[in-house]
């Protein structure tokens, strides 16, 4: 079935998110959709998929001009989506998620479950998976549930496909199946729309590649251009792909992590026997593919689990058994991955959030009362020092773009005394300006002397800021490489391959 | 904290080949050693001193005078019950506490005997030296628990769609007004019943409009409504009823209806099937539920919006319509239940008649942790409680009557604080469905 | 693309342009809360004016024919409304209908104080819980043990003067502040639902103090056979604020002075800054070393003994003959309504609860002048709530202009609220 989209126009109150965009997908092609973070990508396809409705445009398909007023309507004209947060209910079974809103029923709307494993176990077989229709989302693993995921939208006879950013959380060998899945759904004549920002997987599977900037179409591409030409197109301009920064001077050792282990409530390890060190004036970087114990690392620094065994020692103070308050008290500055879920209180000033982890003693508290003059004056010097762009110190913060509240968290971290900084995903989400500032502080605390971790999902990052690299699987760490270490290697290493295993 | 979601996190770290780290839950062995531990306060420490002398006995009845069938009367001697009570208790609690150690769960089952086992030991306790009416007491349990058992049902629904449903006391009340009004004006109490299932169904209606359409905090919107619910039958009760009682507030009852055959059944059928029609419609709708609820299409999508409406929304099912009406449908119930007070049990409207039921429906709820049948078994225990204490009472009960009223509410407590084992909630209950 | 050392585009900061500052001003006067809450209150008086005039027996006899002669149907209903709302003016401000000099016309403002006392401190409690995301609906049980406490000490423990009644007063806000603090315990240690919990607590409380107050040497006046306490002895009850003439006590003093506590708390002081972290955002204060358990456990305390403040002054200041267990009189749940009209800020409470006050007072003039039952008052305060917390709606029958998307009227926290991991 061909897609088209004609001047698709989505505006959310001031931002327009996609702004007259064309695009074409023909019957039985791979069309990517390339673009940064916050490009527009998604909302683009929330429109195609009738979760959004356009404020301009039109969609086709087999040039019939179609009116979605939902998903349903999508659905039922040969739309299929596979979404980036899956759209499955954990608490259902396979074959109840796949069932849903498509139900087979008997008489008396009683539901024919036979039907529903059935269809499961049908298109199961066509693609090799291996599927138990009985079995809970929830305890299924996340590349299972993504492959649910494909066979809810097979089974409702889709012919447009739409992965949007699928490969997020899949391990590269996951991402190569998923990949041979989506060459075979393409050969079997269905139309695939393949959203992402990795360039190196667009170039493996694209027929065809369409990039996507500040909601705008900016160009076409062959699956052949090179990942600089790709780069610079998505970004806007040629693009540098490295971190000016010096060789690191390492210092003595500051932090030692010793056989850490993190359980969950359930006893299920997530972070498993972990031992590195850390010296001052380096950054380690923490890499691997999103969930495979790198945020429990980092909270059980932090003092935020609770079942957390072995030990993580500052400078010879064991930090295990401390509250959140005194791992802040020893030295230590955070960023957390999820800013405004952990970093920032949207409702409070930009100035409440600048002594949000000084909430306790001085400078901002004498007597158990705010010192608000102070207070001021702080925020407005690390407002200025920061160049967060805002009206004033009042601002509340959740009304901030992405960037500027990244600056209000490092801001408040890097004011204080530090004998340790952890960045999580420090750039997750934020404009091209915003990262580099963002990586020049990191760099600029290193050469201070501080000691470093950055957590990152994205192997260019990880590249960019490194002294040495540790790679984390399944709760690992499969290994610690210097920071110049080849891609390819850390790829490897990422799906579980130690360093030795690699070179052999 | 935010990590990513647990399914996610938890699937991709499982380490090949390492055992999990056991976790042991302590708390259902703990609770069992409570009660253990009061029940031999008092049943040996308090015991009867109130009754001199010998091993006072209770007779529990377990026939009627009516019934066809004659079972002769049991007859527990205080002593030896207690004894035996107590010791199985304790091998309860010992067996509860080894299979925490082996991180094994304590089953629902030895939860239930533990349970049977101290209110058999209370019972004899309470009642010594006196004659329990097996019957009367069970079956007044039943009809005490029918406005309960409505209300839980209607709840489950409510919340089962993501609509968090405070205002089961003003759908309850509702029901009751409008029945006793209808009722006297039309000469039918079923009209009354209709009319019930109408007031419930407008409460729903005014809670599904701020909670769905306003996004207005549902706990809020349930909590006044209550209050507009109360405010409005007692002022239209003082400046409509009390004047025109007999045009407005002196509705026909419902007749107790022995089913034929099943009414001879001993011990059952006094219990079950010598009761008033709006009994049997609750058998009805307490099963009519379960089986909606988890084998049809109407379940299956009414679940999926209250767990994870953005998904049952991208699978084309109408999540704002689902829950509008389905909130409807949970009210319309809920206000059936509220005839019960009027049409079978008092007999007119009176101010605030509900007292409270449709906050012991809403723990009935949550301690049946949102299953329409758990959650009946709830309201039916609340009821017991209830339904004890008056029959205490009468007997001359050694516990002051405040403290079996109490029972339901400490009990919803020890549940929500997950003493007796996990509850967890409609993933999505509570909580508005917005989307640009 | 992640990194880049190249001169950066610019920022595509999505601001807003500032519109201009007198249109700005005039949308957050008509769309914003000032304007909604009068508004609120407004559409909440006319809904009780439709009521009575439902209810009125003279627009019944007259709407029989009212297609001959309408001017009486709407003449009586004129009347009623006009009848109901002159006798909650008299009732609740100033009586001019009195010939007795101004000490007596004023009466019914300082009647409409007095009311306003309890309701006032129970919704600070309410309030403050809110800030912190919690929904306290508990204030029925806290004042109920709070009296209890403090009714305990005030008729059966003799003291000297003065040194009673503070006794007495800080007993029963330690009990309310204990009944509070439960729920906040368990909350913390066992994440369970405050909404359930103090609902619960509030029958639990409601039994107990049942059971003690029928119970000699507990809580019943000796000799006595009815579920009622002893008086209050002389030296424990508030003393009256403007002489034996008026109803007003000092405890409308102690009301003044939590709410300039509460203010103080939350938004001068450290632990205040800590309640709204959480309350806001839980996990990004948890993060910030703010330890999120502990908060929920004070700020329980803290409203419980607010709430029992307001206990205490029903048993201290206005049953000081004895107390029944209905003595809390509904402002448990009053609170809650006052607290969102409110806005859960302490001034806000402070003139809700008045306003609520106002109300309460009035209705009995309204019930003995009109024959209007003064469970109107419900029916009035519910839909100030309900109106409240809907600005759309408000706006929708006013037609006013929607603010944009930056100036909305949040809801209490709790909406957003998300458990802290435990």
């Amino acid at each position: 079935m061909k897609l088209e989209l004609r001047g698709i126009t989505k505006r959310f109150g001031a931002l327009v998110a996609n702004d007259h965009i064309d695009l074409v997908v023909e019957p039985g092609e791979i069309h990517c959709l390339l673009g940064e973070n916050g490009a527009g990508k998604s909302t683009l396809m929330n429109v195609l998929y009738g979760l959004y409705q356009a404020d301009e445009g039109q969609i086709l398909l087999d040039d019939v001009v179609q009116g979605f007023t939902g998903p349903g309507d999508a659905m039922n004209a040969g739309i299929g989506m596979v979404h980036q947060h899956f759209m499955l209910i954990p608490v259902f079974t396979v074959a109840e998620n796949v069932m849903l809103g498509n139900e087979s029923t008997k008489p008396g709307g009683l539901l024919d479950l036979e039907a529903a494993r059935a269809k499961v176990v049908e298109i199961s077989a066509r693609f090799g998976f291996d599927i138990d229709p009985d079995a809970l989302i929830e305890d299924l693993p996340v590349g299972v549930q993504q492959r649910v995921e494909i066979i809810k939208a097979l089974s409702r006879n889709a012919n447009v496909l739409v992965f949007d950013e699928p490969t997020a959380v899949l391990t590269p060998q996951e991402t190569d199946e998923l990949m041979a899945i989506m060459r075979q759904l393409r050969d079997e004549g269905t139309s695939i729309v393949f959203i992402t920002h990795k360039l190196r997987e667009v170039r493996e599977v694209a027929d065809r590649i369409t990039v996507i900037r500040l909601g705008k179409v900016v160009g076409e591409a062959s699956p052949t251009a090179t990942n600089a030409e790709l780069a610079s197109l998505m970004v806007g301009r040629a693009v540098d792909l490295t971190v000016d920064k010096d060789p690191a001077a390492p210092g003595d050792d500051a932090l030692v992590v010793r056989d850490l282990t993190v359980t969950d409530h359930n006893g299920q390890l997530l972070v498993d026997g972990v031992s590195f060190t850390l010296r001052r004036g380096e950054i380690l970087a923490i890499a691997g593919v999103q969930g495979n114990g790198q945020t429990e690392l980092t909270e059980a620094i932090m003092g935020l689990q609770h079942r957390v065994h072995g030990s993580i020692a500052l400078d010879g103070e064991e930090l295990i058994g401390r509250s959140t308050r005194g791992v802040l008290d020893a030295g230590v500055g955070f960023v957390p991955e999820d800013r405004t879920e952990d970093g920032l209180v949207g409702e409070m000033t930009i100035a409440e959030n600048l002594m949000l982890d000084r909430s306790t003693g001085e400078p901002f508290v004498k007597r158990g009362t705010l010192q608000l003059a102070d207070l001021a004056r702080f925020a407005a010097e690390k407002v200025r020092e920061f160049d967060v762009r805002a009206q004033g110190i009042t601002t509340r913060v959740g009304r901030l773009s992405g960037g500027n509240q990244q600056k209000v968290v490092l801001a408040r971290e890097l004011s204080r005394e530090l004998r340790l900084f952890i960045a999580a995903q420090p750039t997750r989400g934020l404009d091209v300006g915003s990262i580099e500032f963002v990586h020049k502080r990191i760099v600029e605390t290193r050469d201070a002397g501080v000691p470093v971790i950055v957590v990152s999902t994205e192997l260019d990052e990880v590249v960019a800021l490194a002294d040495r690299i540790a790679v984390m699987y399944r709760g690992r760490i499969v290994g610690i490489v210097p920071g110049d270490t080849p891609r390819s290697v850390l790829g490897l290493m990422m799906a579980g391959e130690t360093p030795a295993e690699v070179a052999a | 904290m935010t990590a990513a979601p647990a399914t996610t996190a938890s699937a991709a770290t499982t380490p090949g080949g390492a055992s999990p780290i056991v976790v042991r839950s302590w708390k259902a062995p703990i609770a069992f050693a409570i009660f253990t531990v009061i029940a031999i306060l008092l049943f040996f420490i308090v015991g009867r001193p109130d009754l001199d002398g010998g091993n006072p006995t209770t007779i529990y009845r377990l026939s009627e005078a009516r019934d066809a069938i004659q079972l002769p009367p049991l007859t527990l001697g205080l002593a030896e019950t207690t004894i035996v009570v107590v010791i199985l208790m304790v091998a309860a609690t010992i067996g509860a506490f080894l299979l925490a150690r082996a991180a094994v769960r304590v089953p629902l089952w030895l939860t239930t005997i533990f349970a049977v086992l101290f209110l058999v030991g209370f019972l004899t306790w309470a009642a010594a030296g006196a004659t329990v009416p097996m019957i009367g007491l069970l079956a007044g349990a039943l009809t005490v628990s029918t406005p309960l058992i409505f209300g839980s049902l209607g709840g489950v629904i409510s919340e089962r769609v993501g609509v968090v449903n405070i205002a089961i006391e003003g759908q309850l009340l509702g029901g009751a007004f409008m029945a006793a009004m209808l009722g006297t004006l039309t000469g039918s109490p079923y009209v009354g019943l209709l009319g019930a299932m109408v007031a419930g169904a407008l409460v729903s209606f005014v809670l599904a409009a701020f909670a769905i359409k306003y996004f207005v905090d549902q706990v809020i919107v349930g909590v006044v409504l209550n209050v507009l619910v109360l405010g409005l039958t007692s002022f239209l009760y003082s400046t409509v009823m009390v004047p025109n009682a007999e045009t407005f507030n002196s509705p026909e009852k419902f007749e107790r209806i022995a089913i034929p055959l099943l009414s001879e059944i001993p011990v059952l059928g006094p219990i079950l099937f010598r009761q008033t029609v709006i009994v049997y419609l609750m058998y009805l709708a307490i099963f009519l539920v379960w089986f909606g609820l988890f084998k049809t299409r109407w379940g299956l999508r009414l679940r999926s919006v209250g767990e994870h409406p953005t998904a049952a929304d991208t699978v084309g099912i109408n999540v704002r319509a689902t829950r509008f009406w389905n909130v409807l449908l949970a009210g319309a119930i809920v206000g059936g239940g509220g005839a019960f007070f009027t049409l079978a049990a008092v007999g007119s409207f009176g101010k605030d008649m509900t007292n409270g039921a449709g906050f012991i429906a809403l723990a009935a709820v949550i301690f049946g942790r949102w299953d329409p049948i758990r959650a009946t078994l709830a309201a039916l225990l609340f009821g017991f409680a209830t339904n004890l204490q008056s029959t205490l009472s009468i007997v001359g009960s050694p516990v002051p009557s405040e403290f079996m009223l109490m029972l339901p509410y400490v009990v919803t407590i020890v549940a929500v604080a997950g003493f007796v084992g996990v509850s967890r909630p409609p993933a999505a209950s509570g909580k508005p469905y917005m989307k640009a | 693309m992640s990194t880049t050392t190249s001169p950066a585009t610019p920022a595509s900061a999505p601001e807003t342009p500032a519109a201009p500052r007198s249109n700005q001003i005039m949308k957050e006067i008509l769309g914003g809360s000032a304007a909604i809450s009068v508004l609120a209150v407004v559409l909440a008086l006319i809904a009780g004016g439709i009521l009575v005039i439902l209810t009125d027996e003279r627009v019944a006899e007259t709407s029989g024919y009212f297609f001959s002669r309408p001017s009486d149907t709407l003449g009586a209903a004129w009347q009623a409304v006009s009848g109901a709302y002159t006798a909650l003016f008299r009732g609740s401000i100033f009586n001019y209908e009195t010939d007795r000099g101004f000490a007596i016309a004023i009466r019914p403002l300082l009647e409409t104080l007095t009311f306003a006392t309890p309701l006032i401190a129970a919704g600070l409690g309410v309030a403050l819980a809110f800030r912190v995301g919690l929904f306290n609906i508990g204030g029925r049980g806290q004042m109920l043990i709070a009296a209890a406490a403090a009714g305990y000490v005030g008729a059966y423990v003799p003291l000297p003067p003065v040194i009673h009644l503070v006794v007495a007063l800080i007993v029963g806000i330690i009990g309310g502040a204990l009944w509070g603090g439960i729920v906040g315990l368990l909350k913390a240690r066992t994440g369970a639902h405050e909404v359930i919990v103090t609902i619960m607590l509030n029958y639990i409380a409601f039994y107990l103090v049942s059971f003690l107050l029928r119970t000699p040497g507990a809580l019943q006046a000796p000799g006595q056979n009815n579920p009622k306490s002893g008086p209050m002895l002389e030296s424990a009850q508030y003393p009256s604020l403007l002489g034996p003439q008026y109803n007003l006590d000092i405890g409308f003093i102690l009301v003044i002075v939590a709410t300039i506590y509460v203010w103080y708390l939350l938004n001068r002081s450290a632990m205040g800054f800590q309640f709204r972290a959480v309350g806001e955002n839980p996990h990004a204060a948890q993060v910030a070393g703010i330890n999120v358990k502990s908060v929920y456990v004070k700020v329980m305390l803290i409203a419980g003994a607010l709430v029992g403040l307001a206990g205490v002054q029903q048993v201290l200041g206005n049953f000081t003959g004895g107390f029944a267990a209905g003595l809390d009189a509904g402002i448990g749940f009053d609170a809650i309504t006052v607290a969102l009209l409110g806005r859960s800020k302490p001034w806000g409470v402070f003139f809700a609860g008045i306003l609520f006050g106002a109300l309460k007072a009035g209705s009995f003039t309204m019930q003995s002048a009109e024959g209007i039952p003064v469970d109107i008052v419900l029916v009035v305060q519910s839909f100030i709530v309900l109106f409240i917390a809907a600005p759309p709606l408000v706006r929708a029958i006013f037609r006013l202009p929607t603010p944009d998307g930056s100036f909305q009227w949040r809801k209490p926290v709790i909406a957003r609220k998300a458990e802290v991991s435990k």
